[in-house]
């Protein structure tokens, strides 16, 4: 369940992490904050609608409910340098980078235009030029895989931090620890994002669990943990800059969890009866990221028509990629048996 | 300008479902997120939830109605803003209130799933009871599970949710926690648990999700399970047994779409069983449960909902021996788990050309019954092999090696395979469905080798 969490660090030790700050937004930056979380509403909807009428198929994974996390924490990375890895929930973490909507939605629905030709489909999908690094289908490998982005970073001394987003259920894996006592061990400069959305599938927390405060999960390797509220966009972007100092500064890894919530079902064939309606109900209702964001909006003088402006763009950027999804056409028959490998031998 | 709310597809494979609620009803205002209609589909009862807003302007299909099609218009709303787009694509419309025809239905527009429906032929329910595959296992397991109290299943989502692709259906209800257990997502983790457990005396039963997740236990599979009676000269025996769907599904793409049926069976000391039907699902997982080596037992999610007839009482089907599914003179096909499917809907075609072949279903990979494929060989002189699997290295490829090496004298023809294509499974539609075997292959390669 997502309790309206107050973030914390995990140990008092944690010095600079000791009080996250929300970010002190400027007007423009709200605005975009709600532009890109709404965006990422709108177009998961669509995609569940076109999962309806059979245009994408197999598993689809929704993001609704979580737009704050990828939204606040992304909006903090320098793009150019930093990298980010997540498993098959990404097309939030996609769009929050500003990929074009209209080729995302192209892959869910498998057409040649897609970002990844329509090979890979709504948990596979990357971009280099973003340094997003996928989109990755079995639960865990990511933070093995982040753990290597930052060893490259390190490596190539390059200046960037590696983002690692994972579940509360991929927290479990064996491989995430064995990756964080080599991040500590060689001082990786990597944030570990713990998306806790309250349930792995049908399995929540507690029951899938022993140490259900996911921030302390570092303990035995000493990586530093901090726990924020992931309904809160500007709480995530201050516990993020204040991440990135820490990591930046040579510390090596830190452990972010974001108590978070998600709306939908685990993918579209969850028939979620594992939780109430009301509860989803009560989430939604009291700590929505996307209505917090605009109340404290409106509060700071923003108008009702600046943002209905903005609604009624954010829709037409959906509608757009949807039909884009729906009219490009399939990959070409050849494309079967492109980018096995690499080279010809 | 009205929007019209089509029948959801809510499962990959679902082609129809019962629209067991309204929610709403004419009148009544909704917006993004409301709960429109509670959808049983063959596997569970979800939600259907608005995306745009408006008024309900009208149900078009009562509550209660079994069989919908997918796509079919079940409701009208009424938009309230211009900006609103109909949800119906035109580029569906045509396809969606046909009603399915029997040989493929293509209820998804163009993109109709790869989700073969059953073979042709009428299936005789004489001596059972029409059971589905999925039901079949879960009754196979509860049956063994009431007889022998070492037994335990454990795995994700096996107990509260009723499983994953509910085959551990009714299973908590009935043997209660202490032996259906729910884990955590640690695969490596809980196979080892089950291999441990099995040197101690149990008799686990562990499920994968799907077999793409013991990827993560490979070790504990092989390294642990498959060697313990060997390295220990005798004395101490590992019977867990491994199971979950293995195999190519629908569009869930590369990393959730693959057959392991070789990779197990190049391991000495496991017993691989890939069973096809309902009877041999359940006879054959009775007697994994049973046995008393480790058993990789590869079950396949498409035909988890096919209807089959199992024989009534104690069905137990012996480990290791091959069964012919259809009599023939001219030529054998040999394949197993939804390959015999495949191969049996390609019989038929071949009979209307007059090319009689006989069909063998393999059940167990290893030990794999040579003899059976030999006898088949040496009464057809000639042999196909279907596998919905990459080509190199496989389970044909094997069978290919024993009439090379052994039936070499009843060969009128070289033995060919029919396999996937030897690429990553695709997400696309069209690419997947070029990438999977299909009966059409299976008939093309026969034809081939019968010089036709
Ligand atoms: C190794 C592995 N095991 C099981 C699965 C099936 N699976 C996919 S997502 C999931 C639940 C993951 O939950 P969590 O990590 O909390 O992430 P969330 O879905 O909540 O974002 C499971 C069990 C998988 N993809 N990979
Ligand atoms: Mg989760």
């Amino acid at each position: 369940m997502a309790r309206a969490a107050t973030s914390k660090a995990a140990s008092s030790g944690a010095g600079p992490l000791s009080n996250i700050k929300p970010y002190s937004a400027s007007t423009d930056e709200m605005l975009r904050f709600y532009k890109d979380m709404l965006l990422i509403r709108r177009f998961e909807e669509k995609a569940g609608q076109l999962y309806g009428l059979g245009l994408i198929g197999g598993f689809c994974h929704l993001y609704i409910g979580q737009e704050a996390v990828a939204v606040g924490l992304q909006s903090g990375l320098d793009a150019n340098k930093d990298s980010v890895i997540t498993g098959y929930r990404d097309h939030g973490h996609m769009l929050a980078y500003g990929i074009d909507p209209r080729l995302i939605m192209a892959e869910l629905t498998g057409r040649g235009a897609g970002i990844s030709r329509g090979k890979g489909g709504s948990m596979h999908m990357f971009s280099v030029d973003h340094k997003f690094y996928g989109g990755h289908g079995i639960v865990g490998a990511q933070v093995a895989l982040g753990t290597g982005l930052a060893f490259a970073h390190k490596y190539s001394e390059d200046g960037g931090v590696a983002v690692a987003y994972f579940g509360d259920g991929a927290s479990n894996q064996g491989q995430v620890y064995e990756s964080f006592n080599m991040a500590a061990l060689w001082k990786l400069p990597i944030i570990y994002v713990i998306e806790n959305n309250g349930y792995a599938m049908g399995t929540a927390v507690e029951r899938g669990s022993s140490e259900t405060h996911f921030h302390r999960r570092g303990e035995s390797f000493r990586i530093p943990g901090i726990q924020v509220n992931g309904m809160d966009v500007l709480e995530m972007r201050g516990a993020t800059d204040m991440a990135l100092d820490y990591v930046r500064a040579g510390n090596g890894p830190l452990l972010m969890e974001v108590k978070t919530y998600r709306y939908r079902g685990h993918s579209m064939s969850d028939p979620a009866k594992y939780r109430t309606r009301e509860e989803v109900q009560d989430v939604r209702e009291k700590s929505d990221p996307i209505d917090g964001l605009k109340k404290i909006m409106l509060e700071a003088g923003i108008s009702e028509d600046d943002i209905k402006g903005i609604d009624k763009e954010v829709r037409r950027m959906s509608n757009e990629a949807a039909d884009f999804a729906e009219s490009s056409p399939e990959p070409d028959v050849a494309e079967l048996y492109t980018d096995v490998l690499v080279g010809s031998y | 300008m009205a929007i019209e709310l089509k029948m959801p597809a809510l499962s990959p494979t679902m082609e129809e479902g019962t629209l067991a609620r309204w929610l709403v009803k004419a009148g009544d205002a909704v917006k993004s997120g409301d709960i429109l209609a509670e959808i049983e589909t063959d596997k569970a009862t979800m939600e259907f939830e608005a995306v745009d807003e408006g008024v309900v302007s009208e149900l078009l299909v009562a509550e209660g109605s079994e069989g919908v099609k997918v796509g079919t218009v079940i409701a009208l709303i009424a938009g309230d803003d211009e900006e609103q787009k109909p949800n119906a694509a035109p580029a569906q419309a045509g396809a969606v209130t046909e009603p399915p025809a029997s040989s493929g239905p293509s209820l998804r527009g163009n993109e109709a799933p790869v989700t073969k429906p059953m073979a042709a032929q009428a299936v005789s329910l004489e001596g059972g009871t029409p059971t589905t595959v999925r039901e079949a296992l879960r009754d196979a397991m509860a049956e063994e599970m009431r007889a022998d109290p070492r037994i335990f299943v454990m795995g994700e989502e096996v107990a509260q949710y009723q499983g994953a692709y509910k085959v551990t259906q009714g299973l908590l209800d009935e043997f209660g926690a202490k032996r259906v257990i729910d884990t955590p997502i640690t695969e490596i983790g809980f196979a080892g648990i089950g291999a441990g457990a099995a040197m101690a005396g149990l008799r686990p039963i562990i499920e994968f999700m799907t077999f793409n997740f013991a990827m993560q236990a490979m070790d504990h599979i092989i390294n642990s399970a498959a060697k313990t009676n060997y390295m220990s000269g005798g004395q101490m025996r590992c019977p867990v047994v491994f199971r979950g769907p293995n195999g190519a599904a629908s569009r869930v793409g590369a990393q959730h779409s693959q057959n392991f049926a070789p990779w197990y069976a190049n391991v000495p000391g496991l017993i691989v069983i890939a069973p096809y039907d309902a009877a041999d699902a359940k006879g054959l997982l009775k007697s994994a449960i049973r046995c008393e080596d480790p058993v990789v037992f590869l079950e396949n999610e498409l035909v988890y909902g096919r209807s089959f007839p199992v024989p009534d009482g104690d069905h137990s089907v012996p480990i290791g021996k091959a069964r012919i599914m259809r009599e023939g003179s001219d030529v054998t096909i040999v394949s197993y788990s939804i390959g015999v499917g495949l191969a049996l809907e390609a019989a038929e075609t071949l009979a209307a050309e007059g090319i009689n072949a006989e069909v063998l279903d393999l059940r167990t990979l290893r030990p794999l019954d040579k003899g059976a494929v030999l006898a088949s060989l040496a009464k057809t002189n000639r042999m196909v092999v279907a596998e919905e699997g990459w080509p190199v290295c496989s389970i044909a490829s094997e069978i290919q090696a024993i009439c090379m090496e052994e039936g070499f004298d009843h060969l009128d023809a070289p033995v060919l395979r029919v396999c996937n294509e030897d690429v990553p499974l695709p997400y696309a539609a069209n690419l997947e469905k070029l990438a999977v075997i299909d009966a059409g292959r299976i008939v093309e390669a026969v034809r081939k080798v019968c010089y036709r």
